[in-house]
């Protein structure tokens, strides 16, 4: 029995708490200027967002391109569930994200056949058709989208975020992220070693889908409004950016480049074309200079205040 | 004017082959350069997007009639795509797949978005540079456009045609796509081979682009993205790497929406060019005209 209060684990745990107390304080004391608060929510989303895309693209070396896609059913699922049928909050996103999740599973079962650039372009094809169904649907609104009430705090979104993270960190570290590693390292030799390639890549797939669900209701229930252009192939470039940028395989890269983006787009908000010239020349000089992203497959851990024993056990690739 | 059903289908034919060409002016560049350096250049509707606007500022800025100013959008479209070849990709050729696919990606946004600050997100109207001439054939209406559109491409694809089957850079252009390796140990300057895949690719696009220009009448800095989406959808469907592929399966992607619209669907028409593409995907990933090739280990 692997003991849970190592030091590590509490620092992390810590960590977590203090960062949200201390927002959750300003906000509370009014300090907070909303513009701040949208920004740090985004955040909170755009990092679920990125962590889940990195769990497909970075550990399974699966190219997906079409996260809109799931952050679109994920929103307009919750959205319906909790401002149409004036459903609880908790059960609207629980039902976008395993609503994503299914929609993963439907497009990942057949497509994930597929290798490299073809994969990239089915799934890109199918966040499109997820937004022209959703432009072409009435009772969502069509191309004007619809309003909701905003439901969402910091503690919601910090919570969520918090949550997903730790899931998906555990994910990574277990049997089955290990399995998933493997198929990004060498899917012949994996598959040659036992490991059920397909199983693993549909579980990724299925699982990034699942959290980028979860991010899209939360940020349904957030902002107001939502509307099919929203989830647009441009927003699946910006996550994938977000990935690209913190490093393809590293959570904590997806989570840095989560920040360091959203805070570049809320920073440049008065001028969008700058934002995209910018990103864009983000992105070629990345991988002119640095394919790798800013940490590469590495990741930043506290292992450092482990024991010896430990370290290892949590020590990556 | 009686219109019975005939008609209407005929009609959507003429329709869907005046789209269909232009997409298949777009596929062509996607197809070549899939083929020899294996990228998918997603940049390319962009290009497209690019040669509109210089076919615009050569007609209403420069004063050039059609012919010029589609020439002078081929020839700067032709250089930007080897200027692009060799900015961006170039130094990718032996980074991974992904790699460069991403680094597409951002070229893509880099030219919709400066394109945005240069010429503004304004949308602009081209001149009309052909005559509203319709000609009614058994009640199915061609129009002037239609038909310039029809044989300008028809042109084109005939010259690309025997400059891939039938001169020496075309020849060394097949080379380099059957085994890279191979091409440059026999002499081939592969680095200009594919500069020059590039420029023709590119200066397709750019004629595609003043088409597109010309018959929808307004262009706007994101006007590439869509068609160069489905003109890959197009290549795919016609077997990706294969010239002849990317010239029927743009056709036939053409067909297929002007049906689609036909049929009083129009808001589905999108959605119906990417699901084809995921279904050709799915069945025969090499497209109608593509072999199978065996997985080595």
């Amino acid at each position: 029995m692997r003991n849970w209060f190592n030091r590590q684990n509490i620092v992390a745990l810590l960590g977590i708490v203090l960062l949200y107390g201390v927002i959750q304080g300003l906000i509370v004391m009014d300090i907070m200027p909303p513009f701040y608060k949208l920004t740090l929510i985004l955040i909170c989303i755009y990092i679920i967002l990125s962590t889940s895309l990195n769990l497909i693209n970075g550990v399974t070396g699966q190219f997906s391109i079409g996260h809109a896609g799931f952050m679109a059913v994920g929103a307009y699922i919750s959205a319906i569930v909790t401002a149409i049928q004036h459903g609880p909050l908790l059960l609207g996103l629980l039902a976008g994200a395993v609503a994503a999740a299914l929609a993963g599973l439907v497009v990942g079962l057949p497509t994930l056949r597929l290798k490299g650039d073809y994969l990239a372009i089915a799934t890109l094809g199918f966040g499109e058709i997820v937004r022209i169904v959703f432009l072409n649907t009435e009772y969502v609104g069509g191309a004007a989208g619809f309003t909701l009430p905003s439901k969402i705090t910091w503690t919601w979104a910090f919570g969520l975020m918090a949550l997903s993270v730790i899931l998906m960190k555990n994910f990574v570290s277990s049997t089955h992220g290990r399995a998933c590693i493997s198929i990004r390292e060498n899917e012949i030799a994996a598959e040659s070693m036992g490991v059920n390639t397909t199983k693993y890549k549909v579980m990724a797939f299925t699982m990034g889908a699942f959290f980028a669900g979860l991010a899209g209701g939360i940020y349904a229930n957030y902002m107001y409004i939502i509307q099919p252009m929203t989830f647009s192939f441009l927003k699946s470039f910006d996550i994938l950016v977000m990935v690209v940028l913190g490093g393809l395989g590293s959570m904590t890269g997806g989570i840095l480049g989560a920040i360091v983006m959203t805070m570049a787009s809320a920073l440049l908000a008065s001028v969008p074309e700058w934002r995209l010239v910018i990103t864009a020349v983000l992105l070629i000089a990345m991988m002119l200079f640095k394919p790798t992203g800013i940490l590469g497959t590495k990741e930043f851990s506290l292992s450092f205040l482990g024991k010896k024993g430990e370290k290892n056990a949590t020590s990556k690739n | 004017m009686g219109s019975s059903i005939t008609q209407q289908v005929f009609q959507q034919i003429v329709n869907g082959l005046s789209l269909g060409s232009i997409y298949a002016l777009i596929a062509l560049g996607y197809t070549m350069v899939y083929g020899i350096i294996k990228l998918i250049n997603f940049a390319h509707g962009d290009v497209m997007m690019v040669g509109a606007y210089s076919g615009w500022f050569a007609i209403t800025v420069l004063h050039l009639p059609f012919l010029p100013a589609l020439l002078f959008a081929m020839v700067s479209c032709a250089l930007l795509g080897v200027i692009i070849e060799r900015i961006a990709y170039k130094p990718l050729r032996n980074a991974s797949r992904i790699a460069a696919l991403i680094t597409a990606i951002g070229v893509s946004l880099f030219l919709e978005y400066g394109g945005m600050l240069v010429v503004t997100a304004q949308i602009r109207t081209y001149p009309p540079v052909f005559p509203e001439t319709m000609y009614s054939f058994h009640g199915v209406i061609f129009k002037y456009g239609d038909i310039v559109m029809l044989i300008t491409s028809v042109v084109l694809m005939v010259l690309l045609h025997i400059t891939v089957q039938y001169t020496k850079m075309g020849k060394a252009m097949r080379a380099v796509s059957f085994d890279k390796d191979a091409a440059l140990l026999m002499g081939i300057n592969t680095n200009n081979i594919i500069s020059f895949t590039f420029a023709i690719g590119s200066a397709l696009a750019a004629a595609a682009g003043v088409l597109m220009g010309v018959y929808f009448n307004t262009i706007d800095p994101l006007m590439g993205i869509i068609p160069g989406l489905k003109a890959f959808v197009a290549a795919v469907l016609g077997g990706i790497g294969i010239i002849p592929g990317a010239m029927v399966g743009g056709l036939m992607l053409g067909l297929i929406e002007s049906i689609v619209s036909g049929l009083g669907a129009s808001t589905w028409r999108d959605a119906v060019a990417f699901l084809i593409l995921i279904l050709v995907l799915i069945v025969k990933p090499s497209g109608l005209f593509g072999k199978n090739v065996r997985e080595k280990v």
